[in-house]
């Protein structure tokens, strides 16, 4: 096997050991499953109740979608106004990064009042969750413009405008896509975190019902869910990263 | 052509207002006159207010004293028959050579808003801008598939493909390995040699504005003045060859005198 295909199969190789590992100690201790189920265990309590799983696995999908959906929309305005006004930038940072600073859990019970039980506490908080990177992304693309390309443009007469149309946006893309890949696994650990208290449905709702049945098998189950729809969005990213932005992955530009 | 393309009249400068009260200049009474289509470089040691001299000449700095008049009308703001490089080639990664060479023309008027109707013409344009400094062939590959050297051709096409009546260069081939460099020095000459556009060429490669320029201004470092003019009387057209003769290197150690001078100067104040 060559370096190249190694690097490939690499995550899948290492999976496949831990779970070895994993089943060979439960085994070997005789581990209660209610304490730390083995992943056959784990595999059985899928197939029994993949119908109920994948009903909340859908609800937590599409809650997380909407919230990212506007943690795009906001993340790119608040982004594009603070990456283009160094007023803005001065007045607008530090809030946000004080705001950042609060756990998103908390929160929850703030939503609850207001929204209620449901899907709205779990789209705002993945919304809250899920803003900040690509807000700051953009910004920065934005605000890091060459003197010298700015004055080759100014000296043609172009405005502001021109310049973060022609040269701010393109710039900040790769930035965007990059902020996009953090976000969307952040708004997944909002919409399950706020799902746990403040739902009927969804993963979070099933993690905590499963863990008070002791239906420990169905609990790890319900984290699996999770993590794969993460990684699965995540890599669709990456691939649209790449795809559209090419040139920022390749050689040096000699700048 | 008597009146002068380029004025500059008791020109000074300070960065801003604090530096002004102090009396601190950038530059200080500058007095210049540049002929129509004139090529002049200006030289002097790093850090002494040749870029602040070009931000002046295009308008993107206004003198604190003094004023300066281009084409006889006073500069207000940006000056759009202006095309600028520098050292660092700063084209747009995610543009071919092509577009990176159009972007001024969808800025500028009157380009602008004829960029769409026109766009056949425009390319038509940069491609034979392309061609006549060597890059014909490259239009279609992007900045970082080119060479150092091939960058910086395409800067300079960058700067002149709206056909500006002043071209501002600030250490362009200061980057790059000295072939590549005198082969550069070639392709400028010989497209103002076509063209007739005033350059201004900030340097500190001594040989560079000796084999180029008309008029060579020696600079001192705070305060940032011209001290010396400098004719360069060598015929036109001037081939590589020119550079190993006596006169051209005479006038090379002339220039080189005047600023070891000024250094000295400058070191005996320090003390």
């Amino acid at each position: 096997m060559n370096k190249k295909t190694l690097e490939r199969w690499s995550p899948w190789v290492l999976l496949v050991i831990t779970l070895v590992v994993w089943e060979g100690l439960c085994r070997a201790f005789n581990v209660s499953e209610f304490v730390f189920p083995s992943p056959s265990r784990i595999w059985q309590q899928f197939m029994e109740f993949k119908e109920v799983i994948a009903g909340h696995a859908w609800r937590t999908f599409w809650v997380t979608m909407a919230g990212f959906g506007i943690a795009i929309v906001v993340g790119v305005l608040l982004g594009f106004v603070i990456g283009s006004s160094r007023i803005a930038y001065a007045a607008v940072y530090p809030l946000m990064t004080a705001f950042n600073a609060l756990p998103k859990a908390a929160f929850v019970p703030i939503l609850v009042v207001w929204f209620g039980i449901g899907i709205g506490p779990a789209i705002l908080t993945a919304f809250l969750i899920s803003f900040f990177p690509i807000m700051v992304n953009i910004a920065t693309g934005l605000a890091t413009l060459e003197p010298e390309l700015e004055d080759v443009l100014r000296v043609l007469g172009a405005k502001r405008w021109d310049v973060l149309v022609k040269v701010g946006l393109p710039r900040s893309m790769p930035y965007f896509y990059g902020s996009l890949k953090v976000a969307i696994t952040l708004a997944f650990v909002g919409t399950t975190v706020s799902e746990m208290t403040a739902a009927n449905e969804g993963i979070g709702y099933l993690l905590i019902s499963a863990g008070s049945a002791m239906q420990m098998g169905l609990a790890f189950a319900g984290l699996l869910v999770v993590g794969a729809m993460a990684m699965v969005m995540y890599e669709l990213f990456s691939y649209i990263e790449k795809h559209t932005t090419a040139w920022a992955h390749r050689g040096s530009q000699g700048e | 052509m008597s009146e002068a393309f380029v004025d500059f009249q008791n020109v000074w400068l300070a960065y801003n207002e604090e530096l002004l009260a102090q009396n601190h200049f950038a530059v200080e009474d500058i007095n210049l006159q540049v002929k129509q289509g004139e090529f002049i470089a200006i030289v002097g040691p790093s850090g002494c207010g040749k870029s602040t001299f070009m931000k002046l000449t295009t308008g993107l700095k206004m003198p604190s004293k003094g004023q300066i008049l281009v084409d006889g009308q006073p500069v207000t703001g940006p000056l759009k028959i202006s095309g600028m490089a520098f050292q660092a080639p700063s084209l747009l990664p995610w543009r071919t050579t092509l577009d990176n060479v159009l972007l001024p023309l969808e800025i500028v008027e009157p380009y602008r808003s004829s960029f769409k109707q026109k766009k056949d013409e425009y390319v038509a344009r940069a491609r034979k801008l392309l061609q006549t400094v060597g890059l014909g062939g490259y239009e279609d590959k992007f900045p970082w598939q080119l060479s150092g050297g091939m960058q910086q051709r395409a800067s300079i096409c960058r700067a002149l493909i709206h056909e500006p009546k002043m071209l501002l260069l600030d250490e362009p081939f200061g980057a790059l390995d000295a072939f590549t460099r005198e082969e550069l020095w070639c392709t400028l000459r010989d497209l103002w040699t076509e063209q007739r556009f005033n350059v201004i060429l900030v340097t500190h490669d001594l040989r560079e504005s000796v084999f180029l320029a008309d008029t060579v201004y020696v600079m001192s470092k705070s305060p940032g003045r011209f001290v010396v003019k400098r004719e360069i009387d060598l015929p036109r057209p001037r081939d590589l060859e020119v550079t190993y003769t006596p006169e051209f290197t005479a006038i090379v150690h002339e220039l080189r005198g005047h600023i070891g001078a000024m250094r000295k100067d400058g070191a005996a104040i320090n003390q």
